[in-house]
This record gives structure tokens, C-alpha cells and sequence, in this order.
């Protein structure tokens, strides 16, 4: 949870480069609040991609908190303002720690999921704060500093590997995306990932049909 | 590049792309959350979704001019292998990062 600091940091550091008043940094972590689909507005921003462009790619590189969602349905109960912010700040960190976390009986289980989204919002912000306050006062050089996508994504994939182990979705997701970035390069996120769960559903019905 | 109005539709954009994620299972897929089918995406979708995601962030990768993408590929080996071992995420994505930003600033591999 206190990963979010120095994650958001390192968002803050490259968001001053982009050269907007520093607190648009932590007013993007308070009401986006997702890390990956900061860091690649980062690129987004600075060739000054169109809206349309930028939710697009917002809603594919966000569409697996739809399966996180669904995953605790039932865990997240009762109603109003504070099932809605419960819902906002479901971002991989929350979930892992809400899915992984065995709390007590069910009235302190929603103090316990609120306490958890809250704390980790609020690491998320001051990170972003801090990076962008970072970046105004000292002269760093951020080059490569992006990669923390990348590793990103990629710790997160050894953690679904680790979850799963099974080779067949990885390799449907591998090939849908090699033909998205040859043949759609522009769209390759929303088209890979579009494929891939239409092929998933068809492997879904084949062993459906099998039995 | 400075244009505030822009970064603030962009935010707006971003933010309801993000939440709409989070809300649609809890307002469409509340009545068929135990449907086999949504299970069985909900078990291999996102597996799917970070194999996509680490080939989206790599896609501007260059293999035809030197260092052939070197840099890249021993960050992702020593991102993966301090996780495989240690799994302490934040370590894994700094120790990749930090040694992406030595080798690009210092240009020992280009």
C-alpha cells in the first residue's frame, strides 16, 4: 500500500515535464485514480492526442477492473456514497488487497474495505504531490523514467501467471496482440483486447459444447 | 503544449473512462455474476489483458537499429527475475526502472 508514494512520485516527476501547473498532478490522482492509465496519459499528453483517443484508451487499458468488479460483488455491499467510492477506488492495489485480506464479521469488513480505499487514495495523491512538487524545485532528468510502465505491467503479469498457470490465455493474448501492433498499430490496445475475449468466449463455448 | 483547458477535459475524459470500468459490473452484471461464462472471463481475462498490456508498452520498440531493443530486454529480465525470486512488487518495478534510466542517460548500450 505504501508503494503508492514512490509510484506516484515517479507519475509526479514525469507530469512537471510535461510543463502544467504542478497541482494538475495530484487533481489527476484524486479523481482518476488509476497509476498505469496516468502514466500513459504521460504519452498521450505530450503528443497531444484527441479526446476520443485518450478515452478509448483509457476504457481498454482499464477493462480488466470490470473482472475485478465482478470478483467482489458480493463482498462489496450496503448502498449510497460509500459503495460509491468503494467502486472508485477499485484499482489493482485495493483489489488485491480487498480479495487477499480476511477481515472480520461483515458491518467491520465495509469499515475495513473503506479504511483500505481511503488510505491507499490518499498515498496515491501525496505521491503525486510530492513528485510534482519534486520535479518544479530540482532540475531532474527524467529520461527512461517511463519504463516504470512497462515494469509495471510486467510485474503484474508474473502475478497473473502465478494466479492462473495455464498457458492458453497468455498465448491468445501474445498473438492478439503481435497482429494488433502490425496491423492496427494506432488501435492496438482496444483491438487485441477486443479479440482476445472474443476468442476466449469461443474457447468458452467449444468446451461448453464438449460436454 | 501548456494549454490547462485541454488537460482538464482530458482529466474529465479519464475519469469517467476509469470509473465507468469500475461500475459496470455492479450495475449490468449484478444479476449474472454466477453466469459459467462471465466466471470463466473473469478467471482468464486479465491474464489476457497484461499480456496485452506489456506488448502495448513495448510496441515502439527498435530491433532494426543497435542496441536491437537491449535496453528494454534486460529490464524486463531483471524486472521479472527480482520478482520470480523476491516478489516484492515495488523493489521489481524499481530496480527495472532504475537500471532503464542508467543505461538511457548514460548511453552505455546505444
Amino acid at each position: 500500500m505504501f508503494g503508492y508514494v514512490p509510484l506516484g512520485m515517479a507519475f509526479g516527476m514525469l507530469f512537471q515535464d510535461l510543463g502544467y501547473p504542478w497541482y494538475f498532478s495530484p487533481l489527476m490522482g484524486l479523481f482518476v485514480f488509476a497509476g498505469a492509465a496516468q502514466f500513459m496519459a504521460i504519452g498521450l499528453l505530450t503528443v497531444q492526442a484527441g479526446l476520443l483517443e485518450v478515452g478509448i484508451s483509457t476504457l481498454a487499458l482499464n477493462s480488466r477492473h470490470i473482472f475485478f468488479g465482478l470478483s467482489v460483488l458480493n463482498k462489496y455491499r450496503g448502498r449510497g456514497l460509500r459503495k460509491l467510492y468503494l467502486i472508485f477506488g477499485l484499482t489493482d492495489e485495493t483489489y488485491s488487497l480487498v480479495t487477499s485480506t480476511a477481515a472480520g464479521e461483515p458491518h467491520n469488513k465495509q469499515n475495513f474495505y473503506l479504511l483500505i480505499t481511503a488510505l491507499n487514495h490518499s498515498y496515491w495523491v501525496l505521491g503525486c504531490t510530492l513528485g510534482a512538487l519534486t520535479g518544479t524545485m530540482a532540475d531532474i532528468d527524467t529520461t527512461g523514467m517511463d519504463f516504470a510502465l512497462t515494469a509495471l505491467f510486467v510485474v503484474l503479469l508474473i502475478e497473473q501467471w502465478k494466479k492462473v498457470r495455464e498457458y492458453l490465455p497468455f498465448l491468445i493474448a501474445l498473438l492478439c496482440g503481435l497482429m494488433g501492433i502490425f496491423l492496427f498499430k494506432d488501435q492496438m490496445l482496444l483491438i487485441a483486447i477486443g479479440l482476445s475475449i472474443a476468442v476466449l468466449i469461443l474457447q468458452w463455448h467449444l468446451s461448453e459444447a464438449r460436454k | 503544449m501548456s494549454d490547462t483547458g485541454y488537460l482538464i477535459a482530458i482529466i474529465i475524459v479519464m475519469a469517467a473512462a476509469t470509473f465507468l470500468t469500475r461500475v459496470i459490473p455492479f450495475i449490468l452484471l449484478r444479476r449474472m455474476a454466477d453466469h459459467p461464462l462471465l466466471l470463466f472471463l473473469g478467471r482468464y481475462t486479465p491474464p489476457a489483458i497484461m499480456t496485452i498490456l506489456v506488448l502495448y508498452s513495448l510496441q515502439n520498440l527498435n530491433f532494426t537499429t543497435p542496441p536491437f531493443g537491449a535496453v528494454e530486454l534486460i529490464a524486463i529480465f531483471l524486472t521479472t527475475t527480482l520478482h520470480v525470486w523476491l516478489r516484492h512488487p515495488l523493489l521489481s518495478i524499481f530496480a527495472g526502472t532504475g537500471f532503464y534510466m542508467a543505461a538511457m542517460q548514460s548511453g552505455v548500450l546505444s
